[in-house]
């Protein structure tokens, strides 16, 4: 029982760098705030350096609250990448803000949500952790001062706060039939229930909804688009990767460490809810005119994919969910880097207006090109790695059919991510001037884009840290 | 000699493309200088290592040149390269063809002249890959590489079509990339399916071809397999009824792409079909072959017929090397090793003949601005050259003996009457033939003879750098005819292994093939 802050030094970090950012802003003068986040991304940096001393620790502290293994390490890891990766690239966008330098600062509070969310090995400490990501989310989705946005704003909050309720809800009724809150305890306290509790499974359920709504499953996805539309793009993009990436581990660590014992009564379930998403959601985004929904669908459909690495139940899994998760993260980042520096200098978010997007920005294209190509699952792209983990560790699971839907479907999106690639290389640009790609947005587009590749062809330091964050979470 | 000849095959033209990014888009004949370069070496060096295998490897037969590092460490990937019998003619083929492609009337493309040539070296890489690899995964890997540049050099660069408006190139190059991708994801599912099985029977998960043809899979489960797999290879190789992006795809895509799909990319569909299909799943392979060889019916007759009355050059190719194909089937189809040997062997006569094809295609394309038959004629009064390049062509899409194509079909046919399940197929598909002859002998009057018309004047025929790739396939075309044994020994060779597989698991299951 010791309470030894080193283990939580990331997440101290963390805080530490949100408030000494808030208070430097201060005595910068407006017009140059947006350079803040330099500041910031660096300091993340080294936290994220500084984080890698925690892998192989694989403690659980702070009277079983609070998990330092493996996999909590690879996500924060993951959190912190996307984080530096969207404050880089959303430099211009708090420029054109006149310096409303706090956009950063809710950014990092809700990254220290996620971290603490990895980690949680509490059901109290989960769901605090999820609430301090979740409100960090609602004040950003509306922090643009249009119409859209605050549209974008009350729909997540409202939406958000009943999913809350509802995941509180089964929170209470698992905590009710096995007495403890500590996740590891609770698979113990299963067993020992002599005969199968439907209260249990009610909390299943209403536990699967809760977090089906923020990652976006089918049936629970009708935010989604809004949302993403909606919302200022570097606050769609920290919401579609690290908020997602966040609950794909608490969804794993729940399923997987509490749960297994339910396993027959949700992996069908699960199932169902993968095949869904990744059929409405690949077919729906072709109709898509906006780019920011057609990758809102696109994402529903990732999230299909990405919780088939629950149903394994094994190491292998787990290994491959945290591999796409980064792959994912990686490729949605990219993606939306693209779009944020396209509709801050031409304002608009439409497929057509992307037109001769190659001859005005070759670098802009090329990236949107190869992330959403690795989003399909083409080699030698990381996100075929990717895939090729998930398919592979469910494969002889009797999900054969599982996979040729996942197959299909992913080869159907090819359909749709083309025809963004046919526009910007096809169809003759309506104004000729470049579009000029800002410094930190810059580095974003590079590093995704030279990530999507290395690790498309030489997957190795990833798939090494994976496989230790799968063989943390289920040894 | 440790010198990693095949990796240099392999990468060469992809270096190429890396170099060519760096090459300001004003300067295109520095970019196509590299292209040049980059191409015509790996020719060198495969006609070498060809050779080399011909003269030492081929009596002990096995894969040679090989070279093997460690990729992927917990999924068992291994960058491995080899080549055998098999393969090696098929390298050959994708290195010629790579080489004549970049010189073939390419030579004018001058709109986005950088991009075009990245994507080609690209594509060219890719082809090379899937030979290459004795690994199942890179194997994939090139073989998904390929599509996409497909895809944007058939919308940039690709053309509509006079007879078929309604068809334009975007709708061309959308057809063909979905259907080769539907394809992939069921080989894709097959291939993880089966890596999954094979490392629960060995232990340790494994990509390598041979350590995976050492096991025998179950026979219920080889009949799934090879099913999921033949899914993805057929619809490449262009089957009836998965075959209607193939003529669409070729008729929209420019020149040198049309000399790679034709020529090297459909040949993937029989080589996988045979290297990972036959090859691992010998029962799966007994179980279905009856089916392809019903469906190799419709290829041959069906598109046959179709070809009989198309007016755009393009499509009478596209359709007869549909056509072709069901030949090629009809071999595999057979699982006789004298079937199989003409299958593998007309997959290379075919690949000269139709890049040849091709290439004069794109010529007089380039410079008449029409493929529309009836608005030609009478060519060979201003293009002799040519005219006799593009007989040489036809008479080899003919089957005339002397030239590649001729030991090739016979050997099919020996073998497809020899074995039950073709026999019957075989006789109706030797209908096709004849079909075969009428519509390119058609062509070949009616674009080459007849009366000169004088608006042709202005026409230039073939010389100088153009020439160069007509000329290479045409030497191909005749020195294979004259001396089959280059390509006969050496199929042979490479088949043997694939024919002594089948006939263990013919005995294993108490029946005869």
């Amino acid at each position: 029982m010791d309470i030894n802050l080193t283990y939580l030094m990331p997440e101290i970090a963390t805080a530490l760098l949100a408030v000494l950012v808030l208070l430097v802003g201060l005595l910068v003068p407006k017009e140059k705030r947006h350079a803040l986040g330099y500041v910031l991304a660096l300091g993340l940096i080294a936290i994220l350096v500084f984080s890698f001393q925690y892998y192989g620790l694989n403690k659980t502290v702070a009277f079983n609250t609070f998990a330092v293994d493996d996999f909590a390490v690879f996500f924060k890891q993951l959190f912190l990448i996307a984080a530096v990766l969207v404050v880089l690239s959303s430099t211009m966008y708090v420029k054109k803000m006149n310096g409303n330098y706090e956009f950063y600062i809710i950014t990092v509070v809700a990254l220290l949500g996620m971290m603490v969310l990895a980690s949680a090995a509490d059901m109290l400490t989960l769901y605090i952790a999820l609430e301090t990501m979740a409100i960090s989310f609602y004040i950003l989705a509306g922090y643009k001062t249009d119409q859209k946005s605050a549209e974008a704003g009350i729909k997540y909050l409202i939406l958000g706060a009943v999913s809350s309720a509802v995941f509180l809800y089964g929170l209470s009724l698992v905590y009710g039939m096995t007495g403890t809150t500590v996740i590891a305890e609770i698979a113990g306290k299963v067993q020992d229930l002599s005969a199968l509790s439907p209260a249990l499974i009610l909390g299943l359920l209403f536990i699967l909804a809760g977090l089906g709504f923020k990652i976006s499953l089918i049936p629970f996805q009708m935010w989604t688009p809004d949302v993403y539309e909606g919302a200022p793009t570097p606050v769609t993009t920290f919401l579609a990767t690290g908020s997602k990436a966040a609950c794909f581990a608490v969804l794993a660590r729940i399923l997987l460490v509490a749960l297994p014992d339910y396993s027959t009564h949700w992996q069908f379930l699960v199932a169902v809810l993968a095949a869904l998403s990744m059929i409405i959601g690949n077919l729906v985004a072709i109709p898509q005119t906006n780019i920011k929904r057609m990758l809102a669908y696109s994402s529903i459909g990732q999230a299909g994919y990405i919780i088939t690495g629950i149903l394994a139940l094994n190491t292998a899994g787990v290994t491959a969910l945290s591999f796409y998760s980064l792959v994912y993260v990686l490729s949605t980042i990219a993606a939306f880097a693209v779009v944020m520096t396209f509709s801050a200098q031409t304002g608009s978010d439409e497929i057509k207006d992307y037109a001769g997007l190659a001859q005005r920005s070759p670098f802009m294209a090329a990236v949107l090109t190869i992330s959403m190509l690795s989003m399909a699952g083409i080699p030698p792209l990381a996100g075929f790695v990717g895939k090729l983990y998930l398919f592979k560790s469910i494969v002889t699971q009797g999900y054969l059919w599982l996979v040729i839907i996942g197959l299909v479907m992913s080869m159907i999106s090819v359909y749709y991510y083309l025809r963004v690639t046919k526009v910007m290389y096809m169809v003759k640009p309506l104004d000729k001037e470049p579009v000029t790609v800002p410094l930190g947005a810059k580095c974003t587009l590079f590093l995704t884009m030279l990530a999507l590749l290395v690790f498309g062809v030489y997957a190795q330091p990833i798939s090494m840290l994976a496989n230790m964050a799968g063989s943390a979470l289920l040894p | 000699m440790n010198f990693p000849v095949l990796t240099t095959i392999l990468l060469l033209p992809l270096l190429g493309a890396i170099i060519s990014i760096f090459v300001p888009k004003e300067k295109s004949s520095i970019i196509k200088g590299i292209a040049g370069i980059t191409t015509f070496i790996p020719l060198v060096l495969t006609i070498w290592i060809y050779y080399l295998y011909y003269t030492q490897h081929m009596a002990t037969g096995g894969y040679a040149f090989t070279e093997s590092i460690p990729w992927v460490k917990d999924l068992g990937i291994t960058y491995g390269l080899g080549v055998d019998g098999f393969s090696l003619p098929l390298v050959l083929l994708t290195s010629v063809i790579g080489f004549c492609a970049v010189y073939s009337r390419s030579w004018s493309v001058e709109t986005r002249a950088k991009e075009f040539y990245i994507l080609l070296l690209i594509l060219i890489t890719g082809v090379m890959g899937t030979f290459l690899a004795t690994d199942l995964f890179i194997f994939f890997l090139f073989y998904e590489v390929v599509i996409i540049p497909i895809y944007l050099m058939v919308i940039i660069w690709g053309s509509g079509s006079k007879t078929r408006k309604d068809i334009g190139k975007e709708y061309a190059g959308m057809k063909l990339t979905i259907y080769l991708l539907i394809g992939s994801a069921f080989l894709l599912a097959g291939l993880i399916w089966m890596y999954m099985l094979a490392g629960e029977m060995l232990g340790v998960l494994t990509f390598d071809l041979a350590t995976l043809a050492t096991l025998n899979f179950a026979p219920n489960l080889q009949i799934a397999i090879f099913g999921l797999m033949a899914l993805g290879f057929l619809s490449l190789i262009s089957m009836f009824p998965f075959h209607s992006w193939s003529p669409d795809g070729y008729a929209g895509a420019p020149t040198a792409v049309s000399m790679i799909h034709a020529g090297v990319l459909k040949k993937i569909g029989g080589y996988g079909l045979i290297r990972i299909g036959i090859f691992l799943f010998p029962v799966g392979a007994k179980f279905w072959a009856p089916v392809i060889a019903v469906l190799a019916i419709g290829n041959v007759v069906y598109t046959a017929l179709i070809s009989l009355a198309q007016k755009d050059m393009k499509y009478v190719v596209g359709y007869s090397s549909v056509s072709h194909m069901g030949f090629v089937l009809i071999g595999i189809a057979s699982l006789s090793l004298v079937g199989l040997n003409g299958a593998v062997a007309n997959m290379f006569g075919h690949g000269i003949m139709a890049a040849l094809f091709f290439s004069i295609i794109g010529y007089i394309y380039g410079i008449t601005k029409t493929r529309y038959i009836p608005d030609l004629g009478g060519l060979a009064h201003q293009m002799p050259r040519l005219a006799g390049a593009f007989l040489v062509a036809a008479m080899a899409s003919a089957g005339l003996p002397g030239l590649l194509t001729f030991v090739p079909e016979v050997t099919i046919f020996i073998g497809a009457f020899d074995s039950p399940i073709t026999r019957i197929p075989a006789f109706i598909v030797l209908t096709g033939i004849v079909i075969g002859a009428v519509y390119v002998l058609r062509m070949a009057a009616n674009v080459l003879f007849g009366p000169r018309k004088e608006q042709w004047d202005y026409v230039e025929d073939i010389k100088g750098f153009s020439l160069l790739p007509i000329a290479v396939l045409v030497a191909f075309a005749v020195i294979f005819g004259l001396f089959p044994s280059l390509l006969m020994d050496m199929v042979n060779s490479g088949i043997q292994p694939i024919a002594a597989k089948l006939l263990s698991a013919g005995s294993q299951i108490g029946g005869s093939l």
